[in-house]
């Protein structure tokens, strides 16, 4: 999300450098584009025309336009600011001892609460808690339903009470079933209402006084315009919120609503929805979405990203193995699976530095792992170890083998090749120095030219794979 | 109640909020200046219709007042309404029925706009028409989706095509295109899961929905009907973009309007991109479904006091 706002700012900043001379009268004008570029992005009207100002006070007061690279300094300012508007966020959830701790779900009618739900609980239930699910929306046709097979594809139990009209009963006894099957969280799904409803606010503040929960989120769809803050304005009246919750935040849409909410209800928005998988939950840090605003990319949630699927003992085995150059095609195939998991390859680059621009213009076919991993698939253990072998003969079995054709294959070991003789190079350096290689890779074009190279290759291909495998990637991805 | 009663109402929370803000900055008998059309800029853009399009009506308002055709704050709303009101004739407005045999309309829309209760409504709409309507349970990905689209067929009392949950959308279109034939039916109404227009695996399988249901009667489908919630924002337009781009969209369906939503991206929409809002969806119960009708959205939209 946020592409259109930061190639914007991009734009605006690109014209302050252009002119050489920075004057009050450009930044104004600047301001201008700003402000319109975050309305489009649906930043509430009073907080873009606030921002604006606040920013070119500032811009003008720290006598920018004395230093040296005064466009810099600007964008330092409006970095700042867009932190200020969104923070402080503390991202974590208080739990109470003895518990259960009890979380109250409230919004709109389709902006994602029962998924949301799911998503929260199977992120606890990784910090070793153990949820239950209650199913308090009556209102929506089939809303148990889609609890209940949610909470099966986590693994946590679901408290539902059919036929029954009265949602804050339900959530009482909920409670009460948590308390006697020893579990110490437990999540209310309450039904989606429309912010006009007094009737379904005085019901959902109702569960609220008669369950007293010690946390009370808001799920707030990213793409809400200018009325999102009003949402959160008419709930948090009813309701005390204790934060907020974005979902649809993987789309396209401008986030206004992200910087809008904090500034007028004083309430953080501390997780976001970043996808339809029940994985797909981050925490909300207002630093790195500041910085993916202004295109500075978001190594930190990379990293975070990347621990949550690679543990440490295998990490440390594997570098052990890039360092020796011993890396080999089983454990490229197990890279590329474990990449895969990690959510799309697009989305991943887009987090590192200076690959924010590039990202828009390339074509990434998240299909290249599957058929990458057919080709190794079809290799023999020998050819895996040490790939020099694979001669014209093995070639092309191998290629038979996959459905794909033998200059996809050799386009494969090379890409390997490639990729081994970096990780060997990269294998010494410290922290810092492998993000300033990595950023200078992505720079040259080498990452992506990687993929595009191999990618050019197995278009030829592609109608090969089969209609069996093309199932199968349905699935998977979903 | 009249049918401008309950549209009325169903704007009620629209109009009181943007009414507040044009009743504050347009005050009867005060001379138009630029900070007065300032202020009117703000309003607009607090009903979400975006910059572009408020940075064009302003611009209109304002040649007007510099002609002197316009002087006076009271002047500017029946000008502003009458041009919005003029972006939807009537002949846009209504259902492409095919010539002969069923008329397929393809319903999507982004995850949580509210499609489904959008497609029971039209299936009300429709059979009080006299219409035999058959529904296909094309979201086969949203756990229960088929569950709640089979609850509603039985409550409306039409008959519904359905697989099991992550069966082929494809398949069940295709099944439901034959039923449709077989059984003579009016209008064959599919429902799609919902689907982000970033998602391009996904977007292709609307393509191939799209294109099996063509393949299997010549024509159809006859509208490609897009969900909106009223509540969002610019990114609607976006929205209408990307979704036409792989079913050519037809027409609006523009859901939740008895929210807190303005729905004034709708505009934005309309000029941008020509596509019209057909319906608009303003409660909960099937019952809540209105043809659009432009006039009462811009009496609804900019009503205020200073006409009263």
């Amino acid at each position: 999300m946020f592409d259109a706002l930061t190639d914007k700012l991009g734009d605006v900043f690109h014209n302050l450098r252009g002119r050489g001379k920075i004057t009050e009268e450009n930044i104004s004008e600047a301001m201008r584009q700003v402000r319109t570029a975050l309305l489009e992005a649906d930043v509430h009207v009073e907080i873009a025309t606030e921002f604006c100002k606040t920013v070119q006070q500032r811009a003008i007061g720290e006598e920018v336009l004395k230093t040296l690279k005064p466009d810099q300094v600007i964008v330092k300012i409006v970095h700042d600011e867009l932190v200020n508007l969104m923070g402080p966020v503390d991202p974590r959830i208080p739990y109470v001892s003895p518990g259960p701790t009890i979380i109250l779900m409230a919004g709109l009618q389709g902006s994602g609460k029962t998924t949301t739900c799911g998503k929260l609980a199977r992120m606890c239930l990784a910090k070793a808690k153990r949820p239950l699910l209650v199913a308090a929306d009556l209102k929506r046709p089939a809303a148990i339903d889609q609890l209940e097979v949610i909470g099966e594809q986590i693994g946590v139990p679901v408290y539902t009470e059919r036929g029954h009209q009265n949602p804050v009963k339900v959530c009482r006894n909920g409670i009460r079933e948590a308390k006697k099957t020893d579990r110490d969280l437990v999540i209310l799904d309450t039904a989606g209402r429309l912010a006009i409803d007094d009737e379904l606010m005085g019901e959902v503040a109702k569960i609220a006084s008669v369950t007293s929960p010690h946390q009370i989120y808001l799920v707030l769809d990213a793409m809400t315009g200018q009325d999102a803050v009003g949402t959160a304005q008419s709930f948090n009246s009813r309701l005390e919120l204790d934060g907020l919750i974005l979902t649809k935040f993987d789309s396209d849409t401008r986030g206004g609503a992200a910087l809008s909410v904090k500034k007028i209800t004083g309430k953080p928005i501390k997780f976001v929805g970043t996808g339809e998988k029940l994985e797909n939950i981050e925490a909300f840090h207002p630093e790195r979405v500041a910085g993916r605003i202004l295109g500075m990319g978001d190594v930190l949630s990379l990293v975070e990203q990347a621990q949550e699927h690679f543990d440490q003992k295998e990490a440390a085995h594997l570098e052990k193995r890039m360092a020796s150059g011993k890396f080999d095609l089983n454990d490229f195939l197990l890279q590329m699976r474990k990449l895969s998991k990690m959510g799309s390859m697009k989305d991943l680059l887009k987090k590192l530095p200076g690959m924010g621009d590039m990202t828009k213009d390339m074509d990434i076919d998240e299909g290249e792992i599957v058929r990458m991993e057919a080709i190794v698939l079809s290799m023999t253990q020998k050819e895996r170890t040490t790939p020099s072998i694979i001669d014209a003969s093995r070639r092309r079995r191998i290629a038979r083998g996959s459905g794909s054709d033998p200059q996809d294959v050799s386009g494969l070991v090379k890409t390997f090749e490639q990729m081994r003789g970096a990780m060997k190079a990269m294998s010494g350096m410290g922290m810092m120095d492998r993000l300033k290689f990595g950023t200078q890779m992505s720079q040259q074009g080498m990452m992506g030219g990687m993929m595009q190279k191999f990618k050019a290759k197995t278009t030829a291909s592609r109608r090969s794979v089969s209609k069996k495998d093309m199932r199968k990637k349905r699935k998977k991805r979903r | 109640m009249g049918l401008f009663d309950r549209i009325k109402k169903g704007l009620t929370r629209t109009r009181e909020k943007v009414a507040a803000g044009f009743r504050a900055v347009l005050p009867f008998g005060k001379k138009i200046d630029d900070a007065l059309l300032d202020d009117l800029e703000r309003v607009m853009l607090a009903a979400d219709m975006g910059p572009t399009i408020v940075g064009q009506l302003i611009e209109k308002v304002r040649a007007e007042w510099k002609k002197g055709n316009i002087q006076e704050a009271q002047d500017i709303l029946p000008h502003l309404k009458e041009h919005v009101a003029s972006l939807w004739p009537e002949e846009d407005r209504r259902i492409q029925y095919a010539v002969e045999g069923p008329t397929v309309v393809l319903v999507t829309g982004i995850n949580g706009s509210g499609k489904t209760t959008s497609i029971a409504k039209l299936a009300q709409h429709l059979k009080n028409d006299g219409k035999t309507v058959i529904l296909a349970a094309c979201d086969t990905f949203r756990a229960a989706a088929v569950a709640q689209l089979t609850e509603w067929s039985s409550r409306i009392g039409v008959q519904i095509v359905k697989h099991k949950q992550d069966a082929d959308p494809g398949a069940v279109a295709y099944d439901a295109c034959e039923a449709a034939v077989a059984r003579k039916a009016d209008v064959l109404l599919i429902d799609t899961a919902g689907r982000l227009h970033t998602q391009d695996n996904l977007m292709r399988e609307l393509t191939k929905i799209h294109k099996v249901v063509q393949k299997k009667i010549p024509g159809a489908p006859h509208e490609v009907m897009l969900v909106l919630d009223a509540t969002i924002g610019q990114n609607a337009i976006n929205q209408a973009k990307v979704f036409g781009e792989h079913a050519s969209v037809t027409g609006i369906f523009l859901a939740k309007l008895d929210g807190s939503a303005k729905g004034g991206v709708v505009i934005g929409i309309r000029e941008q991109l020509g596509v019209p809002v057909k319906f608009v969806g303003l409660g909960e119960t099937p019952d809540d479904i209105e043809p659009f009708s432009p006039e009462v959205f811009v009496q609804a939209l900019f009503d205020s006091p200073v006409h009263a």
